[in-house]
């Protein structure tokens, strides 16, 4: 993959498979695991967070020079709680029904971690095209890992994708992986699956997904490795 | 005569039993269960335990084939694992629910964590949890074993419904059921659980010859049968002694006591670590059975107390020999 850093396609293919926030970073474990029991509600779940992160992150990169440093916090949590009041309205209003089997998981988006994540580590530091892209990656990563783990857990445990009856009649459901122990288990699953995916991704491309625990340098903000400043290190470097 | 002075790294004491030798003991001894299951509930029962047994094994086999891990299926883990699935399994139940729990007993409950001696619970009764939440109506339907009618006419004829419940469908009630019946195993339940006489041949058989530690059972059945009798006697039922006899006998805790708790794996290896182990086990079997709303609470019992063990073993590690406790040290320095 040699795509040009921070351009629009590499920072949604970045969301949905290099860094998919829930299957590689390990981000927004909460609604991933509570919403996950049927297709449609991963789907609605997803959606709703990939509007609120990519609207979020553009506001916040617009604002980046405008909100100080010490209250930058506060100052994302406006724009994103913002977002998901609006969404949470549209919800209701639109789509009742989803809207009352998402329930306390609509305005708990202000507090998922990814979105957080990503107005912290790269809407804060990038500009709004890049991260308007970043958001909709980012989106796209969440919601496709939503939709597998809740399209599995609906398939094996109640027979249906959708809502609708795909299996054949003489099919019975494991009734335990629309329960919370099927959760864990498809996402450890299909994170083991991932592993497994860009470990050959390394092999082929020479890129080492372990070499860095996030795998990127943008997303990490400050930990003990680099002290919080890869740019100057590397340019001292 | 030199070479006897030589050093190497220990382990010292090597005995000549090995994994296998273990495994089919155990097998051996639940051989006077499963064949009276056999006889109780008739050869629909061959089916589900050669079934079971089968894909255990295989699932093993295929597992370490793809993984490119050493073949360990002569090594009779897996068969005694698909053995145990299929004795507590309902005797009428569709024979691939069974198959379904061996697969996943022996893939994610024990290969996924690391094969033998790594699995943090014991693999047959996760996958009995599993089964029993993702089939439940299957799972608990008992049909009648022969010669079962007449002993349910003859002690519960007041109560309207005998098709399919286990005798500690009536205890649960406080109603005495045929002790008789339920030490001989000629009642409802999973095909490896209703004779506590064939239970406790194959548990003295595996302590006498070394293979389980009396503890574990002695423990476990003992605080339960404490527990019991008390409740009962607080209770008011009549023959508090006697319900508890019959407590003991019905349902899963033989069948638990002597062959599920005591799996090397899953239980504490140290002596003092293997009482506490045992009386946490009886606390919570007595509490799921007494207090709460199930009638049977054995299987998540074990389970439950199999993710404790690390910490009963990390409380109740020996001082070594010539270490001096703190507490003492401190005593003597004064």
């Amino acid at each position: 993959m040699s795509m040009k850093k921070d351009s629009p396609v590499e920072r949604i293919w970045n969301g949905i498979y290099t860094e998919n926030p829930v299957l590689c970073l390990a981000l927004g474990m909460c609604p991933t695991l509570a919403v996950t029991t049927s297709a449609t509600n991963a789907l609605g779940m997803g959606l709703s967070t990939l509007v609120v992160l990519t609207l979020s992150n553009l506001i916040i990169s617009i604002l980046r020079n405008i909100i100080p440093d010490k209250m930058r916090m506060p100052g994302y949590i406006v724009v994103i709680a913002s977002f998901v009041t609006i969404v949470e309205f549209l919800l209701e209003g639109f789509v009742p029904a989803l809207y009352d089997s998402l329930g306390i998981y609509i305005p708990l988006i202000v507090v998922n971690c990814i979105i957080m994540g990503r107005a912290e580590a790269y809407a804060g530091k990038h500009g709004p095209v890049q991260s308007l892209f970043d958001g909709i990656g980012m989106g796209l990563g969440f919601t496709v890992a939503l939709v597998f783990i809740g399209g599995i857990r609906e398939l094996v445990g109640a027979g249906t994708l959708f809502g609708l009856t795909v299996t054949p009649g003489a099919y019975v459901p494991v009734n335990i992986f629309v329960l919370a122990p099927g959760a864990f288990l498809v996402l450890a699953f299909l994170v083991a699956v991932m592993n497994k995916l860009q470990i050959g991704l390394g092999k082929r491309t020479g890129w080492d997904p372990t070499e860095s625990g996030c795998g990127d340098c943008a997303a990490c903000g400050k930990c003990s490795v680099c002290g919080g400043k890869p740019e100057a290190q590397k340019e001292e470097a | 005569m030199s070479e006897r002075y030589q050093v190497s790294a220990s382990p010292h004491v090597r005995d000549s039993i090995t994994t296998q030798r273990l495994m089919l003991y155990v097998i051996i001894a639940l051989m006077p269960a499963t064949i009276f299951g056999i006889c109780n509930f008739g050869p629909y029962v061959l089916v589900i335990l050669l079934a079971t047994i089968c894909s255990a094994v295989l699932s093993e086999y295929v597992y370490e084939k793809i993984t490119h891990k050493p073949n360990t299926t002569s090594d009779l883990s897996a068969v005694l694992t698909g053995l145990l699935i299929a004795l507590n399994m309902p005797p009428e139940i569709a024979w691939w629910i069974p198959c379904i729990g061996a697969v996943f007993a022996i893939v994610v409950i024990k290969q996924l964590y690391g094969g033998l001696g790594q699995n943090f619970m014991n693999p047959a009764l996760g996958a009995r949890c599993f089964l029993l939440i993702s089939f439940s109506s299957q799972m608990t339907t008992y049909t009648v074993g022969h010669g079962f009618t007449n002993i349910v006419t003859n002690v519960a004829s007041t109560t309207d419904a005998l098709s399919s419940a286990t005798p500690l469908a009536y205890l649960k009630e406080g109603i005495h059921f045929n002790l008789g019946a339920m030490f001989l195993g000629t009642t409802t339940g999973v095909i490896g659980e209703t004779s506590a006489l064939a239970l406790l041949i194959g548990g003295i058989l595996l302590v006498c010859l070394k293979v389980i530690d009396a503890r574990i059972p002695v423990c476990y059945l003992g605080s339960f049968a404490v527990l019991v009798l008390i409740t009962a006697a607080v209770r008011g039922y009549s023959d508090p002694a006697v319900f508890m006899l019959e407590e003991l006998c019905g349902g899963g805790i033989m069948l638990g006591a002597w062959f599920m708790a005591t799996d090397y794996v899953t239980s504490p290896i140290t002596k003092r670590g293997r009482i506490v182990y045992g009386v946490l086990l009886g606390f919570l079997t007595w509490l799921f059975r007494m207090i709460g709303k199930s009638s049977e609470g054995v299987s998540y019992a074990i389970i439950f107390i199999n993710l404790l063990v690390p910490m009963i073993e990390h409380y109740t590690r020996p001082t070594a020999f010539g270490i001096v406790k703190e507490k003492k040290k401190k005593e003597a320095d004064k």
